[in-house]
């Protein structure tokens, strides 16, 4: 009786454990937004459930034995100390599992790695401490600007009360339309940044005096927020990434104030270079 | 070698040697030496301590208050170089010191001058590194890695730090060289190469690996010196160079570096399991390919720390897979332990509760190190606390777990004296749990999307980093009670028996008295 309702304790708790990992972002990824991060959580979760497995069986084996042959209970020890077959076989298992994470990761690093044709191309810029945008191409193409982070001192010096998105927030958002593949390219002004949205699936160094890329397609309208995940020094926690999702109408009005806006924007942009 | 052997032996002749301080300073003897590497890495252990409860202290609440951000950068790099350069090798070191002589049946080390020099090199080494606190501009603050551009723009610290990275490297070579001769040349008669304990192997293929990379790592600093201030640029864009390659010299140094923590401790889990097991070693010559298997891998996957840095598809499958198969040779280890305690006669006292728990928490690493290996899950976990959780579980529930077992089993050897078994015991549950405190929740802040190295984060990462911090101030202090168990063995309790563990089977079991005498060996033993 006991034992019937240990297993059932212990099984409510494993399947708790279980829907709290799919359901809340608190022990897991966050929700992902792009089927680049769809790929990547699910071969996470794949990864854990062979892992479970793999801890079930070495650690039941260990326990038990820990458990049963003791020098207190009178245990005499066995003598054996080689088996070519068990460590063949041993050797074998491992690398069958091994094939069985590597084939599907191996399609994502392919599919990560194809930034070609792209509906429109940004380039992102770090600098200590902040990023600048310019849309390359696309629509949009020719919108510049800078994103900083937009937390007021006075929260992050314990003298307000902290906001829902401290440290997330930016006065400028990078807006991109949904479901339109968008090219990252990222270069930096000083030192080493990394460009990272974690709903997208995104993550790409950004290295002084070189151009590396990445790319994402987001599958629904809304903000996703990152960090800057690559030291850059003093402020490197403050200085973080905002996108901003919008459906293809309210982007096109979107590029449209901006560009209005932004005539003199550039005009004084040149002349401070 | 009969040179070498012959000096040793005629060492031990006369028997007199300086008293006092001059003893520490002038010796040759190998268990002294061993003695100050393994207080000095306790020493440096504890310095490292601090500058981490300094960051777990920040990181107790969002927003900043004890630690402003430079501050907070140059603590956490610090805490990453005193760890690795002054704590957890140089402890390995000691034991290498203390045992390899014993285990083979050899009077001292090979070149015991030398031996006295490696080891006087590491306090300058220390002191630089931490009076780098207090010059102009502060300490390093780029993150132990210290990656250009960002450690180009440091002040003096960054520059002390690299003259310490090369004395450190430099005791480092001659420590292993001096190492890897012991073992080679002054095994006692019979002692074939698969017939040396574990732990010996372990250290002899990890002194083979420090000889291989520590020599890049110094060639790397010089880089970065040479780029601060002689006007060359193999790190700047600018001037032809890339940041880019120093990334990749460094983890062709810093993969292997990770190896050189945990092979040894590999070396020490199959000593104590197989004791208190009183049953032989599972695949000794499993375990000794599997060792030699992951230092060969070892030095081609280094690129797997720099997946984000952008590199090639074909780059990335290939460091993938490398690094995905270095799970099969560790996961070897794993069953031989296994199977070494299956139908043992098991018996758990502070060593075999210490090694146990370096399976099951190295095990957990080893999952983590897997979920890492592969390329899209990196790209999310790369930079975030989930690292933090995965190489704190392979290096302090590894590394410095085992460190606490060997120092736990060989005591009474060193000593002559048992340690407190009772206290020994609330050591090993009280780290065992404040180390999962600290350190499980931080997979959880990595997944959400916490990057390491900020001194502050949204408010959405509250809870788990105060249960972190209130593990990592528990953890710190009980680190005290293993300090006040070593010095209360040390300075009496119960008299140890030549053998105080039934199982033990290697010679300075089997042919020494407890304690050690100051010179063991003079005759070798002949091992059938």
């Amino acid at each position: 009786m006991r034992s019937k309702s240990v297993v059932t304790l212990s099984g409510i708790s494993a399947l708790a454990l279980y829907s709290s990992m799919a359901v809340g972002s608190k022990y897991n990824f966050p929700e992902p937004q792009s089927v680049i991060a769809r790929d990547i959580y699910d071969q996470h979760i794949l990864l854990m459930w062979i892992c479970l497995a793999i801890f079930v069986g070495v650690f039941g084996v260990m326990f038990y034995s820990i458990l049963k042959h003791r020098k207190s209970l009178g245990y005499k020890a066995a003598n054996f100390h080689h088996s070519t077959a068990v460590e063949f076989i041993w050797t074998i298992i491992p690398c069958i599992i091994l094939i069985v994470m590597a084939y599907p990761a191996t399609k994502t690093v392919i599919a990560m790695k194809d930034t070609s044709s792209p509906d429109m191309t940004i380039k992102a810029t770090g600098y200590q401490w902040m990023w600048g945008y310019d849309y390359l191409q696309g629509e949009g193409e020719g919108i510049s600007f800078y994103s900083k982070l937009s937390t007021p001192r006075a929260q992050v010096e314990n003298k307000a009360p902290k906001g829902e998105n401290y440290l997330l927030e930016v006065d400028n958002r990078v807006v991109v339309p949904v479901g339109k593949k968008v090219r990252v390219i990222l270069t930096a002004n000083d030192v080493i940044h990394a460009w990272w949205v974690p709903a997208l699936g995104s993550k790409q160094d950004a290295v002084p005096g070189f151009i590396r890329d990445t790319w994402f397609t987001a599958d629904k309208p809304g903000v996703y927020r990152g960090q800057c995940a690559e030291l850059c020094g003093k402020d490197h926690g403050f200085m973080p990434i905002v996108v901003e999702v919008m459906e293809a109408g309210e982007y096109s009005k979107w590029v449209a104030a901006q560009l209005n806006a932004s005539a003199v924007k550039t005009s004084m942009h040149v002349e401070n270079k | 070698m009969a040179a070498v052997h012959g000096d040793a032996h005629g060492h031990g002749h006369d028997d007199h040697h300086p008293s006092g301080i001059m003893r520490w300073v002038r010796t040759t003897n190998h268990k002294d030496i061993g003695t100050m590497y393994l207080w000095f890495s306790f020493t440096m252990f504890l310095v490292g301590g601090f500058l981490a409860m300094g960051i777990r202290a920040e990181l107790y609440q969002p927003g900043i208050q004890i630690l402003e951000p430079e501050l907070f950068n140059q603590f956490t790099t610090l805490h990453g170089l005193i760890m690795v350069f002054g704590a957890i090798m140089p402890a390995f070191v000691g034991f290498a010191n203390w045992q390899v002589p014993l285990m083979i049946g050899a009077p001292d080390m090979a070149f015991a001058r030398m031996n006295n020099w490696s080891f006087w090199l590491l306090p300058v080494a220390g002191t630089l590194l931490v009076s780098s606190f207090f010059v102009p501009g502060g300490a390093a603050a780029g993150g132990w890695t210290f990656y250009p551009p960002l450690s180009t723009q440091g002040g003096l610290g960054v520059d002390l730090m690299i003259f310490s990275v090369h004395i450190l490297g430099a005791s480092s070579i001659m420590g292993s060289i001096n190492i890897i001769t012991t073992i080679l040349n002054m095994r006692a008669p019979g002692m074939t190469l698969m017939k040396m304990p574990m732990f010996v192997w372990t250290w002899l293929i990890t002194a083979y690996l420090l000889v291989l990379v520590m020599p890049v790592l110094a060639g790397v600093v010089t880089m970065l010196l040479t780029d601060r201030h002689f006007g060359t640029s193999f790190f700047n864009a600018a001037g032809g160079g890339d940041p880019v390659m120093f990334q990749h010299i460094f983890w062709f140094f810093g993969h292997p570096e990770v190896y050189i923590m945990i092979l040894p401790a590999f070396g020490i889990v199959s000593e104590i399991i197989p004791t208190f097991s009183r049953k032989p070693l599972f695949g000794y010559s499993s375990m000794v390919y599997a060792t030699a298997s992951i230092a060969i891998l070892s030095c081609v996957v280094w690129a797997h720390h720099m997946f984000t840095a952008g590199m090639p598809t074909v780059g990335q499958l290939f460091f993938m897979y490398a690094t995905m198969l270095i799970a099969v040779p560790t996961g070897v280890k794993v069953f031989n332990w296994t199977a070494t305690m299956w139908r043992g006669s098991m018996s758990f006292e502070t060593p075999m509760l210490f090694a146990i728990g370096f399976i099951f928490l190295f095990v957990i690493g080893g999952f983590s190190g897997v979920i890492c290996a592969i390329v899209p899950i990196d790209i999310q976990v790369q930079d975030t606390y989930y690292v933090i959780a995965h190489f704190h579980y392979v290096l302090v529930s590894g590394a410095l777990f085992s460190l606490f077992a060997g120092v736990y089993y060989w005591l009474p050897k060193w000593t002559g004296h048992m340690y407190s078994e009772t206290l020994g015991k609330c050591h090993f549950w009280l780290s065992m749990f404040f180390f999962n405190l600290t350190f499980f929740v931080q997979h959880f802040l990595g997944l959400a999307g916490m990057p390491r190295r900020i001194p502050d984060y949204n408010i959405q990462f509250a809870d788990f980093n105060m249960i972190s911090s209130i593990g990592a101030f528990g953890f710190g202090l009980t680190q005290l009670l293993f300090l006040y168990i070593v010095i209360d063995c040390i300075r009496g309790g119960e008299k140890a028996p030549q053998m105080p563990w039934d199982g033990a089977t290697t010679l300075e079991w089997t042919h020494l008295p407890s304690p050690a005498p100051y010179h063991s060996f003079e005759t070798p033993p002949i091992v059938k």
